[in-house]
């Protein structure tokens, strides 16, 4: 097979002579055999998802509290983070390069820059959605001004919070596929080294799937168990 | 510092341990004038609330009362004049630090709702950085006080309560620190009339315990006459129209304005507020049988009216006695007409005149509490009173005391 890249052949040798695998087909034998090959790519992903979400996280947590303490800040938070978010990824991938080079550090930096709008406004409304009367009575029982931020309107804000998480949590999944344009890694180089063998993006794509998942079941774990008083009812 | 007892002289002795601090308010010209506005929200308010009574401000809507009160924590900061807090002005005081010893009490409650019950109260004792086992120990106190079993409700979020008990929960948060002046603004506006007149009940009986200087806001007349010792009627542009107690406020409008405010059927309301027992009542004839009939004649020339009242060996009434029973030598058992309607001392005026007004007889046999003759009510004792003034009114918290 003249032109077929190296890796591709690489990527077929154990049980490759099987007919299963010469047609592209989804063959579970060579699944079980070859699956080890992806775990490190799994966890280049894990990586790759939970620094971004955590360094988007601290900024727009950062920003969403200034934008508290000075309400007209706003808008131009919301309008900067969502130009950074209507940037195509890979486009942001490739636009990266000449400042940063290819590697980790330029998947970073266009990953994080996605979560901040979706982290942000939902900070901003979780802190809004807090009833006065309770900031009135925070206030009126002598609770300081950071008191009341971080003893009241925060840990009301924590079920808004963390349906952030879990919209960036999912869309950074997806969008550190495509880090592979920047040279990171990730179960996206795995998918890209053979795109036409069937079982290889299927085990790939379906890893990404499953981390998503288990991403979205342990934020929501962390939810429930963080405010009981959610799901208190008379 | 000590806790004067209100002008009341039956002060009760404190059932719980709660020991119990108040200290007097006193505003000073205090005025409030929010920037580019010209008129003030609050307009040289002037009036002392003595240590442990319960000073109501009321009025119409934008009269200030909301801001007058919440100068006195410093939730709004007074432009010109002065709130002295126990003789301090609360301008001198970092208002985080004012705040935690003041108990403030709003509408809505403002119960933390990621917060345990036991977490709410404790928000005060925390803030003082006072350790578990005492927090643990006030809270409970605290619970109890309010009639909230500790061991129910310890554990549960506000969203599990009922609207009334959100806000006793609310009430226990506000005396966490036993501070010695409490701001309630509207505390049961929200709650259905049945459960209001219930909660502002309880409230009358535990201050009559604690003793608090209290500032209540209400829209409400009837529940400013109800709760307060003393009455501050705010009109439009935060201007203080009166300021007294219940009765007199009732008795005598200063203006048009409070005449209007206090509604054309203040004589009921009075009526409403005051006891048999605060009214001169008519001197009756108790006349036992077997009493010499001169003696008779010569009590009911004695009395204010002019029948005699046929009592028992312990004084209690039986009826009114006939001409029959007055002619021989000594009185006997002949009476004209049954002793009724019997009245009691403590029966609120109001019900005492339906009771009058719904009977054959005109005058009303008033008892004491053994049910001995203590005097005759009727409807002229009763107009009389209304045109009097009130000498030393009790009020609903000391009504509620005896």
């Amino acid at each position: 097979m003249i032109g077929v890249p190296l890796a591709q052949l690489e990527i077929r040798k154990p049980g490759g002579s099987d007919s299963c695998v010469a047609s592209n087909g989804f063959c579970p034998d060579w699944i079980v055999e070859n699956i080890d090959r992806y775990w490190t790519p799994l966890l280049e992903h894990v990586y790759l998802t939970v620094l971004p979400v955590a360094i988007g996280f601290a900024m727009s947590m950062a920003l969403a509290i200034l934008a508290h303490r000075r309400r007209w800040m706003t808008g131009p938070i919301i309008t900067i983070t969502g130009i950074f978010f209507a940037i195509p990824s890979v486009a942001a991938f490739f636009l990266l390069q000449p400042l940063t080079g290819l590697g980790y550090t330029t998947a970073m930096v266009a990953l994080v820059s996605y979560t901040l709008l979706i982290i942000f406004r939902n900070i901003t409304t979780g802190l809004r959605n807090v009833p006065a009367e309770t900031v009135d009575a925070a206030i009126g029982q002598g609770l300081t001004p950071r008191q009341v931020l971080f003893r009241v309107e925060l840990p009301m804000a924590v079920p808004e919070i963390m349906a952030g998480l879990r919209i960036a949590t999912s869309t950074t999944v997806g969008l550190a596929a495509l880090a592979v344009f920047a040279g990171a890694g990730g179960l996206g180089s795995e998918i890209l080294i053979d795109k036409r063998f069937k079982s290889n993006v299927v085990v790939a794509g379906g890893l990404a799937v499953l981390l998503a998942a288990a991403f979205d079941l342990i934020i929501l774990a962390v939810q429930r168990a963080i405010t009981p008083w959610q799901r208190a009812r008379a | 510092m000590d806790a004067p007892t209100a002008k009341s002289s039956a002060t009760s002795s404190p059932k719980s341990s709660t020991k119990s601090s108040a200290e007097p308010l006193e505003f000073r010209a205090a005025t409030k004038r929010y920037p580019g506005s010209e008129a003030p929200a609050v307009d040289q308010l002037s009036l002392e609330v003595p240590a442990g009574e319960i000073c109501v401000l009321v009025g119409p809507s934008g009269c200030g009362k909301t801001t007058a009160m919440r100068m006195v924590n410093r939730m709004i900061d007074i432009t010109e004049g002065d709130i002295l807090l126990g003789g301090r002005s609360v301008r001198d005081r970092k208002p985080d630090e004012l705040r935690r010893n003041i108990g403030y009490v709003i509408q809505q409650v403002g119960l933390f709702p990621h917060r345990t019950i036991a977490e709410n109260i404790a928000t005060v004792p925390r803030l003082l950085g006072w350790d578990k086992a005492r927090t643990a120990a006030r809270v409970d106190e605290l619970l109890e006080l309010v009639g909230l079993d500790p061991q129910e409700m310890r554990n549960r979020f506000p969203t599990q309560l009922s609207g009334g008990q959100r806000q006793r929960v609310g009430v226990a948060r506000a005396l966490a620190v036993d501070p010695p002046v409490m701001l309630m603004d509207e505390p049961f506006g929200a709650i259905d009339p049945i459960n209001r007149e219930r909660l502002q009940n309880e409230f009358l009986r535990l201050q009559a315990e604690l003793r608090k200087t209290i500032v209540f806001v209400t829209h409400d007349i009837d529940e400013a006459i109800k709760m307060g010792d003393r009455i501050a009627v705010l009109q439009k542009g935060g201007k203080l129209a009166q300021y007294a107690p219940p009765a007199e406020l009732l008795m005598y409008p200063a203006s048009r304005f409070v005449e209007d405010f206090v509604g054309s059927d203040r004589a009921l309301k009075r009526l409403a507020l005051q006891r048999v027992r605060d009214i001169d009542l008519w001197k009756a004839a108790p006349i036992r049988v077997g009493t010499p009939v001169a003696e008779a004649h010569a009590a009911i020339a004695d009395a204010d009216v002019p029948y005699a009242m046929l009592v028992d060996e312990g004084g209690r009434p039986q009826g009114w006695l006939s001409d029959r029973a007055l002619t021989g030598e000594r009185v006997t058992d002949d009476r004209r007409s049954p002793a009724h309607p019997i009245l009691e001392l403590d029966d609120v005026l109001r019900d005492a005149l339906a009771n009058l007004l719904s009977s054959e007889t005109r005058y009303g046999a008033v008892v004491n509490a053994d049910g001995a003759l203590a005097g005759i009510l009727s409807l002229e004792v009763i107009q009389h009173f209304l045109q009097v003034a009130p000498t030393d009114s009790p009020t609903g918290a000391d009504l509620l005391q005896e």
